[in-house]
């Protein structure tokens, strides 16, 4: 990239590479070294997608496309597919999406619509807070506080449930502590911030004028939402939504803990199941040959998977956010 | 504003009708119900932790040795994870931030609104939402296949974990400086790269310094990544961050939540404890560096 690069365009200040077409070597390299450091974050993608895949051919390979979505995952027996994991993946995610998005909903229009901004700031800073308590530790009150309360609250469901004809194939028997639904609820906790504080920006670029307007036709606050915020900012919402479900899908550790270990397809969501991300940081030490190169590619499917979403996800929000700032 | 609109529409001779009134009212109550939902598990878990783990810690527990599972709460400590955990976020933290800042210094200064510029903007917020574990895959793949475990294939993983977050909240900071700055400087004939480095970069560092703290506590709180780059499992500490497996609280405390023994969650939760502390304490400071030093805020 020379002095004159297109780089330097923007006149915001920028102009000194306009003016002197001879710029000293120093203030190049600077550029160029800043250049690679923005560069590196392609390059480390890049090398993401290269070195696991690397990894994992011979899973690949030996499992075929119909091996892979088979569903008997079984190192001893050498056989390798992975569809009780994208299952539990899939069933945990929704979970806790089903859970965690009207409450952040409803948290970030409490904050945008209700509360006066002087008490705002103390209810972002608790909401905050579930974030900064790390994945680990979530999984450790999870599996040794959380589950065994929840293990008598299951069964009396379950007993509740068993025989009713849809119901009991979804909440009767078998129960146990650690289950999909264990892991959807604390993952429910764990993504909730994210999507309060996404929807939260989102509804503060609704126009005040535009709300103003459906109070002054005399709509109460709870019409005013339905018909300007929520049409308003309905993109946005969904990126943050799709945001979350990334982050749910990709977490490891408090999953793995709670989730209870086991590679069965079940409609029972208070039975033991398994995530992708929870096999390969369970059994990735003790793994050798196709098996860890199996483990690496259930790596390389959350990989892709995440970045659809969050590509998906971060498309959305631009373009709601450029909509928003034209209207 | 809604406080406003609503006095207003108190003045109105018209209520609205009963039952919109009603469903207004359920909708409040729902909303305040929906901070509740989180505040409960919110206290739950932080008030475990520190009934848990506050029996336990002593700074004995800090640094003594890591001992076998089986025995009582009294025996050992997690020294060696302590160490690894400075070990290693260090490391990752000379790596992440310089790198960072500087990649917000590209997106800012001198990408400006090119399509390279939004690009590797678009791609960096596209790789915060790179799940923990693929870095972890990823440097063992690329560093521990080749190299074996080691302290610095940890600060690797978590360095990646950190370098869009950082590249994120330093561009935010360096968006805010006024381009009156930077016209002034100009005007004086400095150059590109020094009016960045002494008028740019000082007037947005509180915010930087900030965002970067965040980051790190992100980071420290880390497992995933580090279960395929440190492999963790050793009981005495490893000072050599550059060779050899190495072992860090939140391995640690994954290792002993899946143990039956008393004494090996009882330090788990000392552990937890720790490192929750740790957290908390690099969000407060961040906070206190925003409050004190950052001259523009959003």
């Amino acid at each position: 990239m020379t002095a004159t690069a297109p780089a330097d365009q923007p006149t915001r200040a920028g102009s000194a590479g306009v003016l002197s077409a001879k710029r000293p070597l120093g203030d190049r390299t600077f550029q160029i070294v800043a250049l690679a450091a923005g560069l590196l974050v392609l390059v480390i993608l890049v090398l993401i997608a290269a070195t696991t895949t690397d990894q994992s051919t011979s899973w690949f390979a030996k499992e075929g496309i119909t091996g892979i979505f088979s569903k008997t995952w079984n190192p001893t027996a050498n056989q390798f597919g992975a569809l009780s994991f994208l299952f539990g993946t899939a069933v945990t995610a929704i979970i806790a999406l089903i859970l965690a998005v009207p409450v952040s909903l409803g948290i970030a229009l409490l904050l945008t619509e209700v509360v006066p901004r002087r008490w705002a700031r103390p209810v972002v800073y608790v909401v905050d807070l579930l974030a900064v308590v790390p994945s680990v530790v979530w999984g450790l009150w999870g599996i040794l506080v959380f589950a065994p309360w929840l293990q008598g609250i299951y069964s009396s469901i379950g007993n509740f449930f068993n025989g009713v004809p849809v119901l009991g194939n979804l909440f009767g028997p078998p129960t146990d502590g650690a289950s999909f639904f264990t892991a959807g609820i604390i993952l429910a906790f764990m993504i909730t911030p994210i999507v309060t504080s996404l929807s939260r920006e989102v509804i503060a670029t609704v126009p005040t004028m535009d709300r103003e307007g459906a109070y002054a036709l005399g709509a109460t606050r709870l019409e005013m939402i339905r018909g300007v915020v929520l049409p308003h900012s309905q993109g946005g919402i969904v990126g943050a939504v799709l945001l979350g479900l990334g982050r749910a899908v990709g977490e490891t550790i408090a999953v793995a803990l709670v989730i209870g270990s086991s590679a069965t397809i079940t409609s029972h969501l208070f039975a033991p199941g398994y995530t992708m991300p929870a096999v390969i940081a369970n059994q990735f030490g003790e793994a050798t040959g196709v098996w860890k190169a199996g483990l690496m590619g259930l790596g390389v499917l959350l990989f892709v998977f995440t970045i659809i979403i969050n590509v998906v996800a971060r498309g959305v929000v631009e373009r709601s956010a450029r909509r928003g700032r034209g209207a | 504003m809604a406080a406003d609109t609503g006095q207003q529409r108190k003045a109105d001779l018209r209520e609205p009708a009963g039952w919109r009134r009603a469903k207004n009212r359920i909708a409040t109550i729902l909303m305040v119900l929906s901070f509740v939902v989180v505040i409960i598990p919110l206290g739950f878990v932080l008030v475990t932790v520190v009934a848990k783990g506050a029996s336990i810690i002593s700074w004995s527990f800090l640094t003594s040795s890591i001992p076998p599972a089986v025995l009582p709460a009294n025996f050992g400590g997690i020294g060696p994870a302590v160490l690894g955990t400075i070990e290693i976020v260090a490391l990752a933290t000379v790596m992440a931030v310089p790198l960072g800042i500087l990649g917000a210094i590209y997106l800012n200064e001198y990408g400006g609104n090119g399509l390279l510029a939004r690009f590797i903007g678009f791609l960096s917020d596209v790789m915060t939402g790179v799940p923990s574990i693929i870095m972890g895959l990823f440097i063992y793949s690329l560093w521990v296949v080749h190299f074996g475990y080691s302290g610095l294939a940890g600060a690797f993983a978590l360095g990646c974990l950190m370098l869009p977050v950082v590249i994120r909240s330093s561009y935010e900071m360096l968006r805010l400086v006024p381009n009156t700055l930077r016209e002034g400087a100009y005007a004086l004939g400095a150059t590109k790269a020094r009016v960045t480095m002494t008028v740019v970069l000082p007037a947005a560092l509180g915010g930087i310094v900030s965002g970067s703290l965040l980051a790190v506590a992100r980071a420290a709180g880390e497992t995933a990544p580090l279960i395929f780059t440190i492999l963790g499992g050793l009981l005495s500490a490893n000072t050599n961050p550059f060779s050899g497996a190495n072992t860090a609280l939140p391995l640690q405390i994954f290792s002993n939540a899946s143990q039956p023994y008393t004494g090996a969650q009882a330090r788990g939760w000392g552990a937890a404890l720790t490192l929750i502390a740790i957290a908390f304490i690099l969000m407060i400071v961040a906070r206190i560096v925003t409050a004190r030093f950052s001259r523009y805020s959003r």
